[in-house]
């Protein structure tokens, strides 16, 4: 593994209409890592990943991506950056107008150029990898199951084959089962390609199944990382609340615990 | 203040369009689908209108010419306005009331589920993919409907002129070809090519910014209507004052 981190953020800053997210972030992924990050609902773990892909600019600090700055990249930087990423979305944010072919197809075409046969034939490979045959190829998204739809975004996350995937809470809204069922073929394929990762989520089924190392997100920093393992003996207070899920603790809740 | 920066962000959102619209790669499939969205199935709602406007326009100037005995400018004074106003600004109100709201409610929803998100992370760029085809479409469709909307308003009046009013179809047509200058058609494509940016701008703009949930797709998909209709008609204003003022 190398020594160089694949993705590094030191002391990243974003603010919105008053109200600062993230303040003073920093994080390493190594490369073939996959770490999650945890933190409650509003924590800013979403605009962490957008600013990391650009979605967002950061207001203050790095982002270092291969050793590259991605914090305000040339346009040519950016296109190299985007071919080598893939990106599951919470509502996979498949795109309505098209087909699940299509949608899966659609990376493979815009950012590798490939022909329209070509990218068909391997858009039919990873809807087959995610466990979907192929009558649903002509099938629209709105005509999906919550979980099919995840499978179709993973599909088109993987489809090109990225060094770099991002997942965002990738079984909110899921049944246990299928939640479990989405968490493995996450596994297997990120495994297969060899793939850094981070997967921003606050189920700890999530967590125990992908991550090789967790970060928490509390008050727009990162308050504790650590691996798997230190993840269950680790002391810190805000950490033990979020993977017991109670409402006392130090993390203040609307309502029920302001102390 | 607020009303300045709205104008800004507009103007920077036309320079992206445009910066986006002239370089490639340009999507010809999705600039022929808009086309044929924007363009022929606004036909009927744009048809329609034109024929009872033209109609009516025909009978109200009858109504007042014939009070000075002047009933023989009815098919003149018919053409000119529907050519050089009525034509452009009903089809550009219409194809506004039909396809910027569509815009917006599209291109909004697409942003508020992540949708656009998806379009730049699969290496897409959303001005081009989404922005530009429809702007190219709206630009170039616009004056294709004016010259229908024209075309049949003018037979509009023609029908309640010959048919209840009692004119000679030939004359009728004649005073209409004779009146008509080559000015007033340059102007109303000039003005149906105007209105077609403003509307598919302000529906795209409105659905590109929208935010915060279904209601404000909504909110996105009211204001891409009442901008466009005030753009529309205040560009008519400055086009008419600008080529027939003088």
């Amino acid at each position: 593994m190398s020594k160089t981190p694949k993705i590094s953020i030191k002391g990243l800053h974003k603010r919105f209409e008053g109200k600062q997210v993230l303040q003073g972030l920093d994080l390493d992924v190594m490369a073939g890592e996959s770490v999650v990050v945890i933190g409650g609902s509003g924590t800013g773990k979403s605009v962490l990943v957008k600013c990391i892909l650009g979605l967002l600019e950061a207001d203050g600090g790095t982002i270092h991506i291969d050793g590259v700055d991605m914090t305000h990249p040339s346009a040519r930087a950016r296109a190299e950056f985007l071919g080598k990423i893939g990106m599951l979305f919470q509502g996979a944010a498949l795109f309505d107008s098209l087909t699940v072919l299509e949608n899966v197809s659609f990376g493979l075409i815009q950012a590798k150029n490939m022909n329209k046969e070509k990218a068909a034939e391997i858009a039919f490979e990873k809807l087959t990898r995610v466990g979907l045959s192929s009558e649903v190829a002509d099938l629209y998204p709105e005509e999906l199951s919550g979980g099919m739809k995840k499978r179709v975004g993973l599909a088109r996350a993987i489809a090109t084959e990225p060094k770099i995937i991002f997942f965002d809470e990738p079984t909110t809204g899921l049944d246990p089962i299928m939640a479990d069922v989405i968490n493995d073929l996450i596994t297997e394929c990120v495994k297969d390609l060899g793939a850094t990762t981070i997967t921003i989520t606050h189920d700890m089924s999530s967590v125990r199944k992908i991550a090789d190392k967790a970060a928490m997100l509390h008050d727009g920093k990162i308050i504790w990382q650590g691996s798997q393992r230190e993840l269950n003996t680790a002391k810190n207070p805000y950490l033990r609340q979020f993977i017991s899920g109670s409402s006392k603790g130090p993390i203040k809740t609307i309502g029920v615990n302001d102390g | 203040m607020h009303g300045l920066q709205e104008i800004g962000r507009v103007l920077l959102f036309i320079f992206e369009v445009l910066k986006a619209a002239l370089t490639p790669p340009f999507y010809f499939s999705l600039i022929f689908r808009q086309m044929l969205h924007i363009g022929y199935f606004s036909l009927p709602v744009v048809g329609l209108t034109a024929i009872f406007t033209g109609a009516a326009l025909a009978q109200q100037i009858y109504v007042g010419t014939s009070r000075f005995n002047a009933e023989s400018a009815v098919a003149g004074v018919t053409v000119i306005a529907i050519v050089r106003e009525l034509g452009p600004v009903l089809a550009g109100l219409m194809v506004a009331g039909r396809v910027a709201s569509a815009m917006a409610a599209e291109i909004g929803t697409m942003r508020v589920s992540e949708q656009i998100d998806a379009l730049v992370t699969l290496s897409a760029n959303p001005f081009k993919y989404l922005i530009v085809p429809r702007v190219w479409a709206s630009v170039l469709m616009l004056p294709l409907l004016v010259i229908v909307a024209n075309i049949i308003g003018v037979f509009g009046g023609f029908l309640i002129a010959t048919q209840k009013l009692g004119f000679n179809p030939g004359s009728y047509l004649t005073v209409t070809v004779d009146m008509l200058e080559a000015t007033d058609i340059h102007s109303s494509l000039v003005k149906a090519a105007v209105f077609g940016f403003i509307l598919a701008i302000m529906g795209c703009y409105q659905g590109f910014k929208s935010g915060g949930g279904a209601a404000g797709v909504g909110a996105a998909t009211t204001n891409a209507v009442v901008t466009s209709f005030i753009l529309i008609l205040l560009a008519n204003l400055i086009i008419t004052v600008n080529v027939f003022g003088s």
